[in-house]
């Protein structure tokens, strides 16, 4: 029995003026930057104001959306016809990091921080900073649109996570790392001033330093002493506004698209994401699949293809390029149904879940006409 | 055209066979058939996952796996293929345990979040210790096994995708600036005394597509700039072509007229034939755009293997088939 979906209306959510925030969530590979890109030009030649937050994009589209250096801030991408406005950006995670730096540590600690090697380590390889990063610049994104006026929609694309549950994770991981107990027992000995206080304090903890101590050598333990000393002044905000992005994410005017591929691994990682979603209150809008695979001549089944294909397959060019035109087809044909399988398989689960498509294109996306028109298929 | 698998990326030579690719282009499964294929006549390979996707279990259709190295596959003509999650935090303790015998101080540790600490938030410990544990696999000797040296005869890595691949291996560097001296910074450089030696081989996976295929060979360089060992490129789910294209339009309007005189005895008309041809020429161009990147994965010069699409999906029989292409671009080139 097939199960139909929901229709997912692209434009309704795109023109709405309430919507302020849209999250493209989804595993690697399926085309998340680009229908990011896609929605949002789509919605700046409907007449919305939008800036676009990518995390990694290829590099010709990139430079499509005018995008050849990188400064971490949204510049206006030309040729967007109508009175909208798309600015993109891609997330400099370094450069956003030192900035927070810069901008709430005490003026005198700023130079400490910014050359403390386990700072330095932390920005750039811990495996949550891009994710936290992108919530930050999510957080600045939505203020900078309120004092000038210059968005009213922010389109974000989210970083190809191992798993895409990651960037939901990670801000509360990094806070709570960052008040957590371990930073309080590494501040002690930073406050008092150093060895003393160690030895004073409750033996457990003694033993959990040593060991650490032995284990990393005690330069780190030293480096990350210095910095959560020089950090301190910024801890409730760092926490403050980690929590801060997550009610945004919570907020009415916030819609999360899961964006998948019509394959195994893709549909089960938007399945878990639905189900997070729906644990966490975030909003989810709906499911777009990427990459579908329509069948033109839906009559003509694979078997009766490969039977006519068989029995063409001649010594003539125009007999070969036919029974080559019906083996496509008919591969063609079993691709869909898979396809189709898969969909239906995750809207049984997931039925109350609106889905919208875009087909499959022979070539890759890498300008402005191309994201026209996937925006185009997307919204139907 | 696939080129063969040179026999110095192929046991005894080459043991730690390291399978990174962006996301999307089948590293797992790439991974998984190069397993079965190194297993093949007797071999004994272990298969390990970095990441906690438990992506093998979900390939081999099994229950997740624990961190503990357990048999998932029978090889053709008799070889073993075990695999192992490898968990970081229990890759900590028993690290722990092995060189300090910390049972109370472990337990402290844990309750102090250290180990969190260690493992989540300290940059690059996390992969010093995923690593490590692979490099353990590797030189650990063979106690069962008459006749062999090493407990395995390889391990294959499911490593991370191809744009963190090179910071993952490079441990050295990435603690260098942390951990200055101490056993960390020890382990570290052992591990990286495996990683830039012959008997290790970085094999990236990609498709035909523009932006995987530019992604492997950035991680082709970044790989070769940090001096870890670049391996064989495996292109993944590569198609059938069912039409050959030349130099003239693929599905011109005269073929396509003379094409519909030879389909309509089938009942295809005139309409589905115009549509049968538009998929001809997205084919096309989507072969053309195919032999495109084809040339351009050449032009980094390293071995070349492809790997059909397999059309039903991936099980455990596609991945057998998969295995037999590998174990044949091998065996092109022994003696």
């Amino acid at each position: 029995m097939s199960v139909t979906p929901k229709h997912l209306d692209v434009d309704g959510l795109l023109t709405d003026p309430a919507t302020s925030i849209i999250v493209c969530c989804g595993s690697g590979g399926v085309g998340k930057t680009t229908t990011a890109a896609a929605l949002a030009l789509r919605a700046a030649e409907q007449g919305r104001s939008v800036v676009v937050l990518t995390i990694d994009p290829a590099r010709r589209l990139a430079q499509s959306l005018g995008l050849t250096e990188l400064d971490n801030n949204p510049r206006e991408v030309e040729g967007v016809p109508g009175s909208g406005r798309l600015f993109a950006m891609m997330l400099d995670m370094q450069r956003t990091f030192d900035e927070i730096v810069e901008k709430h540590a005490d003026p005198d600690r700023v130079e400490q921080i910014l050359t403390n090697p386990f700072y330095q380590s932390l920005s750039a390889g811990f495996s949550g900073t891009q994710e936290y990063m992108a919530m930050e610049k999510l957080g600045q994104l939505r203020r900078t649109g309120e004092e000038t006026g210059s968005w009213d929609l922010i389109v974000v694309d989210t970083p190809p996570s191992r798993s895409a549950l990651d960037f939901l994770d990670a801000p509360n991981r990094l806070g709570s790392f960052l008040d957590g107990r371990l930073i309080k027992v590494l501040m002690a000995p930073a406050k008092a001033g150093g060895g003393f206080a160690l030895k004073v304090l409750a033996s457990g903890f003694s033993i959990a330093t040593i060991a650490l101590n032995k284990l990393l050598g005690s330069g780190l333990l030293h480096d990350v002493q210095t910095f959560v000393g020089s950090l301190e002044s910024m801890f409730g905000g760092f926490r403050q506004r980690a929590e801060e992005t997550y009610q945004l994410l919570q907020a009415e005017g916030t819609a999360f698209l899961v964006v998948a591929a019509p394959e195994p691994d893709a549909l089960r990682e938007a399945a878990y994401f639905t189900e997070r979603l729906a644990a966490e209150s975030m909003p989810l809008a709906g499911l777009i699949l990427n990459r579908v695979h329509p069948v033109a001549v839906p009559e003509l089944s694979a078997e009766k293809a490969l039977a006519a294909a068989e029995e063409l397959d001649g010594d003539s060019a125009d007999e070969r390029l036919a029974a080559g035109l019906l083996r496509l087809h008919a591969e063609r044909v079993r691709l869909a149904a898979r396809e189709r399988r898969l969909a239906e398989r995750f809207t049984a689960s997931h039925p109350g879940v609106a889905v919208a498509e875009i087909p499959a294109q022979p070539g890759d996306i890498h300008d402005l006409d191309g994201l026209r028109l996937a925006g185009g298929l997307l919204a139907g | 055209m696939s080129r063969p698998w040179p026999s110095r990326f192929w046991p005894t030579q080459c043991r730690l066979h390291i399978v990174t690719g962006k996301g999307g282009t089948g590293k797992t499964t790439a991974a998984a058939a190069l397993a079965l294929a190194l297993a093949e006549g007797g071999g004994r390979v272990l298969l390990v996952e970095v990441e906690g996707r438990q992506g093998i279990a979900q390939l081999f259709d099994t229950a997740p796996l624990p961190y503990e190295e357990r048999s998932i596959a029978i090889a053709p003509g008799g070889g073993e293929v075990f695999a192992l999650a490898i968990d970081p935090e229990q890759a900590l303790l028993e690290y722990l345990d092995m060189f300090y015998k910390l049972g109370r101080a472990g337990k402290a540790l844990k309750r102090f979040g250290a180990i969190d600490f260690a493992t989540t938030v300290a940059p690059g410990m996390r992969d010093v210790l995923v690593t490590g544990k692979a490099c353990e696999a590797v030189r650990r000797t063979a106690t069962d096994r008459p006749g062999r040296a090493f407990a395995y005869d390889a391990v294959v890595m499911d490593a991370p995708p191809t744009g963190r691949i090179t910071r993952f291996l490079n441990v050295n560097t990435e603690v260098a600036g942390l951990a200055r001296v101490g056993p960390v910074k020890n382990q570290a450089e052992a591990v990286m005394r495996v990683l830039t030696s012959p008997q290790t081989a970085v094999h990236l996976t990609t498709v035909l597509e523009e932006m995987p295929v530019q992604e492997t060979l950035d991680g082709i360089g970044e790989l070769r700039a940090a001096g870890l060992p670049v391996g064989v490129v495996l292109v993944n789910m590569v198609r059938t072509a069912h039409l050959t294209i030349g130099k003239r339009a693929a599905v011109s309007a005269a073929a396509e007229k003379r094409v519909a005189a030879l389909l309509k005895p089938y009942g295809v008309d005139a309409a589905e034939t115009s549509a049968l041809a538009v998929l001809g020429r997205e084919h096309a161009e989507r072969l053309t755009l195919e032999e495109n990147e084809r040339q351009t994965l050449d032009e980094a010069g390293r071995p070349v293997v492809e790997l059909p699409l397999i059309g039903e999906g991936i099980d455990l029989g596609g991945l057998y088939e998969l295995a037999s292409v590998l174990t044949a671009a091998a065996g092109g080139t022994d003696g």
